[in-house]
């Protein structure tokens, strides 16, 4: 099964609005998703929420894919109330290349992007307050990128701080 | 130095992480003038065990168990979540009995969720007596798990595509039987606090969040509805065949924390009356569809939320078509309400962050995943 176009009203008018800054409009097992490129990604945000009703952002993350020429995926997932419906917005960005933030359009971001940032290193331009949120400042490695083995990801902090030997 | 003594009023106070009233590993660090907060800041992540990293190197039915240690208090939701996500990926659906046991045993934890909510929160205000009551109900609950499944709190109760387990011999009467005591009950729990002075004039117009201000910080669940707004994913998308039952969704209008407290009082009646409906009508049938010993979801991607006690729990996950998930994210009510926690202290008194921070209903194993 695989990912078909995605048609409807919303989709002409973000059309109308951004042009091929949007790449794609799919739906996949009843889920419909845009692909958008990274610049657009603010812009179609405030857009939504401004003119589509689209009031609740419900998560941002990411997914790292190594092997692809833009490794990680940004995803935004929004929700409208009025319209009752769900879609996701989504960014590939390459190694290093820092999205805008999208704390000033829902407060909600803040934290969301700070976990974004605390698994994955990715940094989000203009982002109130940039850092770690749930490891320790100090950490040394983002351990949801596919590089990082689950075992002795930092061992040096570990046994420093828990006195662990093994670094697990 | 006594001139600049006097003159700095403001203080910097470390509430936690070791602190009674923060309910878990969760620190606070209030700047206060006098009595006043003007700003706090949460230090999270002392719990962190990196649930979404281990997701992802166990096979996908290895990781199930994982999702009970989250939000401990209401593991049968999580379990829910993560069923529903994974039987989407692969296209499947929990044949109808299956459905029904999940709603029971899910309403029944949304009670046993929200008792242990009430009883801490009484007792952080100054209450003692709730707490007694509640976790004495509450037993029943988790006696009816431990006869269902042999575990009392992270359950594992669910299968992917339906459940392991048939119901026990009685299960029915047990679960009638608790929602008739159960009805009594919470009238005596609202006899104690609902028109309490004390409770009212603790709670009344502290840590307000409007329906905007909800939708700003993504808080859901019945903060969302205490400030008015009727949304509940089991009216709004329903699964697990949530639409066959009659229930409401109660709401209030001013967003404060006597309002969330009458939500909450609202919707474990609801619950039971979920129970009710749900227990008499298990349809017969198999409790499983057809998944293979080896779940191996094609290529792609989902997102699947429910309602959980606290609020939407969301699961994003991405498969590549091995037996293990690519990725697995878990978007928390806990985490995501508790970032509105500043906006509700400022300007509130000290006494009110406890009140707060009850409130707000964080598992803090949940926020730190």
């Amino acid at each position: 099964m695989a990912a078909t176009p995605w048609e409807s009203e919303l989709t002409r008018a973000l059309k109308e609005e951004f042009g091929d800054q949007i790449l794609e409009f799919s739906s996949y097992l009843g889920q419909n998703f845009l692909v958008a490129k990274p610049d657009a990604a603010i812009p179609i945000l405030e857009s939504l929420k401004e003119n589509h009703d689209f009031d609740y952002l419900v998560d941002v993350t990411a997914v790292h894919w190594p092997e692809k020429p833009e490794p990680f995926e940004i995803v935004y997932i929004v929700y409208s109330f009025a319209r009752n419906e769900r879609i996701r917005m989504k960014i590939r960005i390459a190694e290093g290349w820092k999205p805008r933030t999208a704390a000033a359009v829902h407060l909600t971001a803040n934290w969301l992007e700070r976990e974004v940032y605390d698994m994955f290193g990715i940094e989000f331009e203009g982002h109130p307050d940039m850092r770690r949120i749930l490891l320790p400042e100090e950490w040394a490695t983002f351990p949801l990128r596919k590089e990082n083995s689950i075992l002795k990801m930092d061992q040096h902090w570990v046994q420093e701080n828990l006195g662990i030997e093994s670094g697990q | 130095m006594a001139d600049t003594f006097l003159d700095s009023t403001e203080l910097v106070l470390n509430m936690g992480p070791q602190h009674p009233s923060t309910h878990g590993v969760l620190r606070v660090i209030l700047k206060l003038d006098g009595e006043r907060v003007l700003g706090t800041e949460c230090v999270i992540g002392y719990l962190h065990r990196g649930v979404e990293k281990i997701a992802e190197n166990r096979t996908w039915q290895m990781f199930a168990p994982y999702v009970d240690r989250m939000d401990y208090v209401a593991a049968v939701s999580n379990g829910l979540g993560y069923c529903l996500a994974v039987e989407k990926l692969l296209g499947v659906e929990a044949p109808p009995r299956a459905q029904a046991v999940r709603v029971i045993l899910t309403e029944l934890n949304r009670i046993a969720s929200h008792l242990l909510w009430l009883g801490t929160h009484a007792l952080d205000i100054g209450a003692i007596t709730p707490l007694f009551y509640c976790m004495r109900e509450r037993e029943w609950i988790l006696n009816i798990y431990e006869k269902y499944c042999g575990a009392r709190l992270t359950t594992h109760a669910f299968r992917i595509g339906g459940l392991q387990y048939e119901t026990y011999e009685g299960f029915e009467k047990d679960c009638l039987e608790f929602c008739d005591l159960f009805e009594k009950r919470i009238d005596e729990y609202e006899e104690l606090l609902t028109g309490n002075r004390i409770w009212k004039q603790r709670l009344t117009g502290v840590g307000v969040l409007t329906a905007d201000d909800c939708k700003e910080y993504g808080v859901t669940g019945p903060m969302l509805r205490a400030a008015g707004v009727k949304w509940d994913i089991r009216k709004a998308q329903p699964y697990s065949g949530y639409e066959k039952y009659d229930f409401e969704i109660p709401t209030r209008a001013n967003g404060d924390t006597y309002d969330r407290y009458m939500v909450r009082m609202q919707e474990m009646r609801q619950s039971a009356r979920i129970v009710r409906q749900a227990v008499g009508a298990i349809p017969p049938g198999p409790i499983m569809a057809k998944v293979g010993k080896v779940i191996k979801p094609p290529a792609g991607e989902a997102y699947v939320s429910i309602e959980a006690p606290k609020g939407e729990l969301g699961y994003y996950v991405v498969s590549d078509g091995s037996t293990q998930p690519y990725r697995v994210r878990i978007r928390p009510p806990s985490f995501v309400n508790l970032q509105a926690l500043d906006k509700m202290c400022r300007g509130a008194l000290v006494a009110d962050v406890v009140a707060i921070i009850g409130t707000t209903d964080i598992v803090l194993g949940e926020v730190d995943r």
